[in-house]
């Protein structure tokens, strides 16, 4: 397998937003536009799903994601006291959801995710979409759209800080 | 209050939750903000999310409740607990066993939580003193000390309607004397810094030096709903009454029964509140119970979101071990 190059802070962050959205922008075109859900995961992947949404000019609002209640490691760590609720467009039946997050690394969040949209309803389809993969998925989980894959040295970081200015920021732990 | 407070674990997170005192303002935030997300799980089709999955949870209640032991019910199986409803009428206690022996016998059953109600104030706490370090212990009400979790349903439904406390005018009316609602409401306002709390009843059913607790005391209804942005109607309480507290049910209403002429001299916007159960014509009138300032339902309905906070915050985490920070990595802190 080859390795995905390396991160550094050159990342052209508008540049991978237009790589995604060119990739939705093809994905639906098979879909009744009607049909098309687009969520974000609370909180970067929401705020690269509010940049997505204003391109694409979707007809149902944006919904967006908190997965802490579906969270596997609630026992060990918690509830966050300030959990935001979930806002997910009421239907999800037969609809093709777009499904946002910022990173993609260990798979489980977005297994959490899977479970929360499911107890909303059953979808047609969804479709992930990240703005980096960094690999070492500890979990059967396939981002159909990716910004970029990258790969991080031990002990690298990456976060994604915004609403506004959004940005991406490493840090060595 | 003794120095350590058994509510809070090694590293001062929710273990079990007993009584509003000794709780900061911060605690009370907490709650009620996880409150928040769990209002809107009723809007799910499947209305429930596994965060308390694999749990079970027992129902001790030594005293009659409808509205408290089923919200605590419904509010442990919308985080998917499995929830035993122990009916202690036929249950060994009836046959001599003591309190703890039948908790040990629970214990033993790998049980997670007791939600306790007793006719004896201490009850709850009594149970968590004795109880494994893995049992998290909740109050639904003992003796007439403590009801927090209704306090705290209370503070959420003002908080929805006022959004701040600090310049509320909260006026609690009636059985002052033998109402754990009413105490655990007074701890929780005063602790989120709400400037006037006001209490009203007969000399008879208002406990000497409440004042201690930082309440204003009336004895006249119509000057304390003056201003008022709350009005809580407490239930007049046959069942603990003995001797003659009150002349009668009629002269009750007359002074101290909420009728809408009393009503007005509160503020336009203000909200009327009810622990239930209600009795109409003793304490309320009927058109105000059901009138558009009554949040009564609201506070049922809060009940459970309000429960749901409680019950994943005290069992939300294991406290027996630290926490690695491994846990936490990732971006956001989600892994």
């Amino acid at each position: 397998m080859i390795k995905a190059p390396e991160f550094d802070n050159t990342v052209n962050l508008d540049g991978l937003l237009d790589t995604m959205y060119q990739a939705i922008h093809k994905k639906i075109q098979d879909f009744n536009q009607d049909d098309v859900v687009m969520v974000g995961i609370h909180t970067g992947g929401f705020w690269i799903a509010e940049k997505l949404y204003q391109r694409l000019g979707l007809s149902s609002p944006l919904g967006s994601l908190n997965i802490s209640f579906y969270r596997d490691d609630f026992t060990k760590i918690g509830l966050h006291p300030e959990v935001k609720p979930s806002n997910l467009p009421t239907g999800l039946d037969d609809k093709h959801i777009i499904l946002v997050d910022d990173v993609l690394f260990t798979g489980r969040t977005v297994r959490a995710a899977l479970n929360e949209i499911f107890d909303y309803g059953r979808p047609a389809s969804v479709t992930l979409a990240v703005l980096l993969d960094r690999g070492e998925r500890e979990l059967p989980i396939y981002a159909e759209i990716v910004g970029q894959e990258v790969s991080l040295k031990a002990g690298q970081e990456i976060k994604l800080t915004g609403p506004e200015p959004l940005k991406l920021v490493q840090n060595e732990c | 209050m003794t120095p350590k407070n058994i509510q809070l674990d090694e590293q001062g997170r929710l273990k079990h939750f007993l009584s509003i005192e000794g709780f900061k303002r911060q605690h009370l935030v907490n709650i009620l903000d996880a409150a928040e997300p769990f209002a809107n799980v009723h809007e799910q089709a499947v209305k429930k999310v596994p965060l308390l999955r694999g749990k079970t949870i027992v129902n001790l209640f030594f005293e009659a409740s409808t509205r408290t032991r089923t919200t605590f019910e419904l509010a442990a199986t919308r985080l998917s607990a499995d929830v035993l409803n122990i009916n202690i009428n036929t249950s060994a206690t009836s046959k001599g066993e003591s309190l703890l022996d039948m908790l040990h016998n629970l214990e033993a059953m790998h049980c997670d939580m007791f939600i306790v109600r007793h006719n004896q104030s201490g009850a709850a706490h009594l149970i968590a003193q004795h109880v494994s370090p893995h049992i998290s212990v909740i109050n639904a009400g003992d003796g007439c000390h403590s009801h927090p979790s209704q306090a705290m349903l209370d503070m959420f439904t003002i908080r929805r309607h006022k959004k701040e406390f600090a310049n509320l005018k909260v006026v609690i009316v009636g059985d002052i004397l033998h109402s754990r609602v009413a105490r655990s409401q007074i701890h929780a306002l005063t602790t989120l810094g709400v400037s006037e709390v006001r209490v009203v009843g007969p000399k008879t059913l208002i406990p000497t030096q409440i004042e201690s607790l930082g309440v204003h005391v009336y004895h006249d209804l119509q000057a304390a709903l003056i201003d008022a942005d709350v009005v809580i109607m407490l239930r007049l309480q046959k069942e603990r009454m003995q001797g003659a507290l009150l002349p009668s049910e009629n002269e009750y209403y007359h002074q101290y029964g909420l009728t809408e002429k009393k009503l007005k001299l509160a503020k336009p916007d203000a909200i009327v509140m009810h622990p239930g159960p209600i009795n109409r014509g003793v304490e309320i009138a009927s058109s105000i119970a059901d009138g558009p300032q009554s949040v009564i339902l609201e506070q049922v309905t809060n009940g459970i979101a309000i429960r749901m906070a409680v019950m994943s915050q005290t069992l939300g985490h294991s406290h027996e071990r630290v926490i690695s920070k491994e846990t936490t990595q990732n971006t956001g802190g989600r892994a």
